[in-house]
């Protein structure tokens, strides 16, 4: 089993977590959160010039483009934590969006885009189809050569923060082969975006439809890199969304302890009762076991092969994490649990969301399967 | 502790897999434990005390306990390397675990200076083979609850009452002993003490019980008017509770400070691969089959998530929020993997899951039915999972105890 991973931990990683913690902490109380569900772009802006500010957005952005050239892995302290207090911010998106252009873009792209992202310009993906398929590189949207400029048609589905993105990472099938598009926010025709109805009111979400959109042919991404940007994209949202899960998974039992600790049935605190005492046990169990595979897959992103393997176990097991610990949460919080009002709702929709987005834990260890036996 | 030099310790580490490649021993033609917990013959018994003291003799025991008794002085990373080489090199398992891992611990941090020369070089050489008596048979999981009776008379206690699943009892020279010495003690606990006492002293006997497996491995302790010398009290009067519980941190491995090497056999998650590769059914691999497949890849993932639990409790920065919460989770992790990763194991055997140890068709010579009936002593030694989640429960998580 050589492609397994190691557990390491940087300064860096260390320092961003205490300060990602403290700040998350201070900007996102829950009332905050439910606040902003029933805001338009569903954060706060200026919480995101402050998150600009504190330089997360330059962690894995080379030097030149105006970053600070830190591996993908030490976001992940940040993005747990933003999980965490699930502060609502663009943050997921416009960071897988960097990543896309520097795993695939060209040159004059990358100088193009990345300096603004890195001063807070908002970026987003749009990969997902009808079909609902993981596998990103089955694509139906096509794009067709017209002279210098390229015509795009169909329909994307699951962009995030779409509304407020300067720009978009389009997948299309070109010639029968999956190729990648920028296209700036100005060159959406009126209506082609919907808002979608989501599980997770916390996220913004649209379908984008793709026609009538014409770029320059200097919007396409470097075909050579398609492949293996696809490929990256898919485990940097993984892991992306392991880190929110796995910071999410903490705070959902907190909130149960809390209520264990303090609501009494029968003349006795209810988290007195094994049956509520040791499941809740076992939710923590899988929560610190996903925090260790995290922490790995943090570690050794960049590896090659045991990067892959540590990513998808980090998901499977964030997912199941989380899905566990906010099913129960639901549980024993007896009625109030299946009310609006009660918090774990919102961590049980959370791991819905995650689960169906860039693949869920069953199909992970597909995957695993596939490398390690 | 000075800093460690890395070209002393690479080299005391390859000295440590020579030796190890060159002393662990062949076959011995009959079946080994493979856990301390295990050894029911003499011959057994014998074989496993022989291993520990020449592996003691040889630096590689007891490497981080202090030269003046008897241990090497050295940092506890040559140790860790040493008990790397054991495993790499397969060896036999230490015998004397209840000196070696929480007894030899407990007095190098709580002793009296004479106990700690009267006991720990004995109990590295495994010359005295120790013993534990906390368990009765009407208190277990309810330690504190603990009767058996200790009655100071001039200059003994007077012992009476009777121990549990006493493992090593038929062998042992000594028994680390909870006993009460007053049953007026404001609450149950206050009236515990706790010995080091001597299992020849008329009025101790042992019956042997024998185990699910069909192995002998530990035994009932009766104590009839036993009388042990007063000196055998470590520390006061009353003391017991607050000693038994320092102890069981040892034996969870929730503190470190043991003497290195192990004392159970280490499960590798990763055999159960090299088992599925040969299972077969309908005339196909097992390996082919899309839901085994998912629950290999199930137990690599929580293998590999237990291991890295392991590292993530060395990073103090990723540990903030609940310190303990690695340490005290480890016993209940490890033990519930171990006992489902052997039941599956069973599974992979198809119609030879059936067969038992002794029988020559027997694949592996019925490690995985054997092992998978063994793990329930890890289960439900040293605390159940039932207490190990109370436990957790109410000191890691501050869930309320009533």
């Amino acid at each position: 089993m050589e492609n397994l991973g190691r557990l390491g931990f940087s300064e860096e990683q260390a320092d961003l977590l205490e300060v990602a913690t403290n700040f998350c902490r201070d900007k996102s109380p829950i009332d905050k959160v439910r606040k902003l569900i029933e805001s338009d772009s569903g954060f706060n802006p200026e919480v995101w010039k402050d998150i600009v500010g504190l330089g997360w957005l330059r962690i894995a952005i080379p030097e030149e483009y105006g970053g600070v050239g830190l591996s993908l892995g030490e976001a992940a302290p940040v993005m747990e934590q933003l999980g965490r207090f699930m502060l609502a911010s663009p943050f997921l998106s416009t960071t897988l969006a960097a990543q896309a252009v520097l795993a695939g873009g060209t040159e004059e792209q990358k100088q193009h885009l990345l300096p603004k992202i890195v001063e807070g310009a908002i970026a987003t993906l749009a990969l997902t189809e009808d079909s609902g398929d993981w596998d990103l590189s089955q694509i139906s949207a096509r794009a067709e050569k017209d002279g210098d400029e390229i015509v795009l048609s169909g329909k994307k589905l699951f962009v995030c923060d779409a509304v407020s993105a300067h720009w978009f990472i389009v997948s299309v099938s070109m010639d029968h082969k999956p190729a990648l598009v920028l296209v700036d926010r100005k060159q959406l025709p009126e209506g082609a975006l919907r808002r979608e109805t989501i599980i997770d009111e916390t996220k913004r979400s649209y379908a984008l439809t793709l026609d009538g959109i014409r770029v320059n042919v200097s919007a396409m991404f470097d075909p050579h890199k398609v492949r293996s940007a696809l490929s990256h994209i898919h485990l940097t949202a993984n892991l992306l969304a392991a880190a929110e899960m796995v910071g999410a998974t903490q705070a959902v039992i907190d909130y149960t302890i809390d209520y264990l600790t303090t609501r009494k049935q029968f003349g006795r605190l209810i988290g007195s009762y094994q049956a509520l005492k040791h499941p809740t046990v076992d939710a923590f169990m899988g929560y610190e076991q996903a925090r260790s595979h995290l922490y790995s897959a943090a570690h050794c992103f960049n590896e090659q092969g045991t990067g892959e393997v540590a990513t998808r176990m980090a998901k499977a097991e964030a997912d199941k994490a989380l899905s566990y610990a906010a099913d129960r949460s639901i549980q024993f919080h007896g009625g109030f649990g299946f009310t609006y009002d009660c918090d774990a709702q919102l961590y049980r929709r959370r791991a819905i969301w995650h689960a169906s987005q860039f693949g869920d834990a069953a199909y992970h260890r597909k995957k695993l399967a596939e490398l390690l036996l | 502790m000075t800093a460690v030099d890395p070209k002393e310790l690479r080299e005391f580490s390859q000295g440590a897999d020579a030796w190890f490649r060159d002393n662990v021993p062949a076959d011995p033609g009959f079946m080994l434990p493979l856990t301390f917990m295990e050894v029911g013959t003499d011959q057994q018994f014998n074989f496993l005390r022989d291993w520990q003291c020449k592996v003691w003799e040889a630096g590689y025991l007891g490497a981080a306990w202090p030269k003046d008794y008897g241990g090497g002085g050295l940092d506890q990373s040559f140790q860790k390397a040493a008990t790397e080489a054991m495993r790499r090199h397969n060896a036999p398992i230490m015998l004397n675990a209840i000196g070696l891992n929480w007894t030899g611990p407990l007095l190098l941090d709580m002793g009296s200076e004479e106990q700690k020369q009267n006991y720990i070089k004995r109990i590295l050489s495994a010359e005295d083979v120790w013993c534990q008596g906390f368990s009765e048979p009407e208190n277990g999981s309810d330690l504190g609850n603990a009767q058996l009776r200790a009655v100071r008379d001039g200059d003994d206690y007077v012992l009476n009452g009777s121990k549990i699943w006493t493992t090593h009892g038929s062998y042992a020279k000594h028994m680390i002993l909870l006993a009460r010495t007053n049953f007026d003690a404001p609450n149950k606990y206050a009236g515990l003490s706790f010995f080091l006492a001597p299992m020849d002293a008329a009025g101790i006997e042992t019956t042997p019980i024998r185990k699910l497996t069909g192995e002998f491995g530990f035994t009932q302790t009766f104590f009839t008017d036993a009388r042990i010398p007063a000196d055998c009290l470590m520390g006061e009067e009353g003391q017991g509770w607050l000693i038994a519980m320092r102890t069981l941190e040892y034996e969870r491995g929730a503190r470190g400070g043991q003497a290195g090497g192990y004392v159970i056999t280490p499960l590798d998650a990763f055999s159960i691969l090299e088992l599925a590769k040969k299972a077969q059914r309908d005339g196909a691999p097992v390996m082919d089959d899309p839901v085994m497949r998912d629950r290999l890849v199930e137990f690599l993932i929580e293998a590999q998530g237990l291991k890295l639990c392991q590292e993530r409790g060395r990073i103090a920065p990723l540990n903030t929020d609940r310190p303990m919460a690695l340490s005290l989770t480890g016993k209940l992790m490890w033990t519930e993997f171990a006992r489902r990763l052997n039941e599956f194991a069973i599974t992979l055997l198809g119609a030879k899951g059936g067969y038992y140890v002794g029988d020559e068709s027997a694949v592996d010579d019925g490690l995985w039915t054997r092992g998978y009936l063994n793990a329930f002593s890890a289960t439900i030694g040293g605390g159940t999972s039932e207490i190990q989640r109370n436990i957790i429960g109410q000191h890691v998580l501050g869930l309320p105890k009533k």
